[in-house]
């Protein structure tokens, strides 16, 4: 039995190592290959920043989007059964499974002007193809999910027997949605806003079709290392890595005195 | 007074059956029943927390089966306490205040007697999860009382509590029901505190009501076999009648009391039974020899199997009586109980 058990151990320990250097390796040869220079210039390359505000920006209104209409509905998935459930919330996760392209060219058959909706938003003046909207459209349409997903887990870890005590001491539903519910599950909102602007942030496939330009930084770097290869990618890689990791420790730094405040 | 009239419920497979009550103002009422029977089911209807099929439900003579919880005046009171968990224990009882139209300075003085009466105010500033069982229904119980509740569900405020915390918690209810004229309804599958704060109780099987009464009419004369188990009397027979007596087989039991039936169930608490090494003289009728089949310890409580010319009797003895009289499986023992400890329905 011992033996056994030692076995197993080194095994997990095995690959437990190889899944580190795999994810480690690469990322660490990549931010660590160029030279401070290089990077310095990437910074003052107007074309980048611009690429990376734009990816901030768009991913940022993503979770926005998400966040406002995301919410009241994964408070229902949370609270509510009913006939169908099942069926939508497969729905909700169909954006994670379809393949990248193919996102972006079901996004583009609804928007053509040949169709109601395209004619729709043609008329009222909205350009979906090669426009911020249409990457909004489509970092929203592939984050939106992992915000929804998130949310609807913290809202089910709040027990309704609190809000049933909130109903009882006088407090309307919205008053004990406001006061109650959504307090407890900030942390899971900020988790669903983190996830949603990272699935977004990192888009390429489904952006590349819908829109080439404005450029945001995954077709940037996509840009660059197909015209000047990958020492000329690189740095733009690397930008983007750091500030995303910036953004991401200030959202967990954010979570996590929330959670302590809580307790 | 609270009145339902003919409640049916039918939610997450649980239902209510056709369900009536009347409970009096100011009582202090016990809801009895097993796991599933749908006692919490039933409060929660009280508060406007699940909906109603059909039936209605009067409070005071307003019928509120319609009316969203807010609007009820009713407070319920869970057994894993429920507090806000983002919220001092402060914040947490004044809570309700927000959303009545009391009065600054008599909000005070309610605030102010609940704290001390409920011994609260060295916790004010604290959060939830930093308190004991015990503690934290303290302060369930005053941020239910705050905006004094026409009525208060309890549902199973003292199950969940260590032993400690129960006699405290017991004493506190005890208190509050005197000072306030609220009623009280309590799920509970205790029957030591059905007993020790209740007044009335109804027991509820399967999502109907098999008996109403007072509590002492319900452990001394339960009206089904049912409710005679589920209260605690194990020793349940099916018998014949003749004149006073309860025919078992060869067993001639002594009732005290002439029987209308020709047939029917008699029922002894298991604490009614007696267990002695040699027949007991004394005014009880009925004496059997047995044999000890089975011993289970019950915590506080030994409970003896014997086995009396074919059946089962079950009696309670303590741990010290257990040794005194040596008991062991095989021993062989009189069992006696007095007629009147006899049930019959």
């Amino acid at each position: 039995m011992k033996r056994k058990k030692e076995i197993f151990y080194l095994v997990s320990l095995i690959s437990g190592i190889l899944i580190m250097f795999f994810i480690l390796l690469p990322l660490i040869k990549m931010i660590t290959q160029p030279s401070i220079s290089s990077l310095k210039e990437a910074i003052k390359d107007k074309e980048v920043i611009k690429a990376i505000s734009l990816s901030l920006y768009a991913s940022g209104m993503a979770a926005l989007i998400s966040l406002i209409i995301g919410t009241p509905f994964a408070f229902l998935l949370a609270r509510k059964d009913f006939i169908g459930k099942r069926f939508i919330e497969s729905v909700i996760d169909l954006p994670i499974v379809i393949p990248h392209p193919v996102v972006g060219i079901a996004i583009l058959s609804v928007v053509g002007k040949n169709y109601w909706l395209g004619e729709f938003l043609y008329k009222m003046g909205i350009k979906v193809m090669g426009s911020v909207t249409g990457i909004i459209t489509v970092l929203t349409f592939v984050g939106m999910p992992f915000y929804i997903n998130s949310v609807k887990d913290g809202f089910l870890s709040i027990s309704p027997r609190i809000e049933n005590i909130s109903r009882t001491l006088g407090a309307s539903m919205t008053q004990t949605f406001f006061r109650i519910t959504l307090p407890l599950a900030l942390k899971s909102m900020l988790v669903g806003i983190i996830m949603c602007i990272a699935r977004a942030i990192s888009e390429f496939g489904a952006v590349v079709i819908v829109a080439y330009h404005p450029m945001v930084a995954p077709v940037l770097i996509y840009e660059r290392f197909e015209a000047y290869g990958l020492k000329y990618s690189q740095p733009v890689a690397v930008l983007l890595i750091i500030v995303c990791l910036i953004l991401f420790f200030i959202l967990r730094i954010i979570s996590l005195t929330k959670k302590e405040k809580a307790l | 007074m609270i009145k339902i009239e003919r409640l049916n419920i039918q939610f997450n497979n649980f239902s209510l059956k056709d369900l009536s009550l009347n409970i009096k103002d100011g009582e202090f009422f016990i809801l009895l029943g097993p796991t599933g029977a749908g006692k919490t089911m039933l409060l929660e209807a009280i508060a406007g927390l699940i909906p109603v099929k059909s039936g209605r439900i009067i409070i005071d003579r307003k019928d509120v089966t319609k009316l969203p919880p807010e609007k009820r005046g009713i407070s319920i009171v869970y057994q894993d306490y429920s507090l806000f968990p983002h919220l001092t224990v402060k914040k947490n009882i004044k809570y309700g205040l927000k959303f009545t139209k009391i009065n600054k300075s008599l909000a005070d003085k309610k605030y102010s007697r609940l704290i001390k009466e409920l011994n609260l105010s060295h916790l004010l500033n604290r959060y939830p999860d930093t308190l004991s069982g015990g503690e934290q229904q303290r302060v369930a119980l005053a941020r239910a009382f705050i905006i004094d509740p026409q009525v208060i569900l309890l549902d199973e405020p003292i199950s969940a509590l260590d032993p400690a915390f129960r006699q405290d918690i017991k004493m506190r209810l005890k208190m509050l029901h005197v000072s306030t004229s609220t009623t009280f309804i309590m799920v509970t599958h205790d029957l030591a505190d059905a007993l020790s704060l209740g007044d009335r109780a109804a027991v509820i099987k399967n999502g109907k009501i098999e008996q109403v009464g007072t509590i002492d009419s319900i452990f001394k004369k339960p009206n089904s076999a049912f409710v005679a188990d589920f209260v605690g009397a194990k020793n349940i027979f099916y018998v014949r009648y003749i004149d006073t007596k309860a025919i078992l087989n060869d067993l001639i039991i002594e009732t005290g009391q002439d029987h209308k039936e020709s047939f029917g169930y008699i029922a002894i608490r298991p604490e009614d039974i007696v267990i002695s090494r040699l027949p007991i003289k004394s005014s009880m009728k009925n004496i059997f020899f047995g044999r000890i089949k089975g011993i289970t310890n019950h915590g506080f409580f030994y409970e003896v199997s014997i086995y009396v010319d074919g059946y089962d009797f079950k009696s309670l003895i303590t741990k010290s009586s257990l040794f005194d009289l040596k008991l062991e499986e095989g021993a062989e023992v009189y069992i006696s109980f007095k007629a009147t400890a006899i049930h019959n329905f």
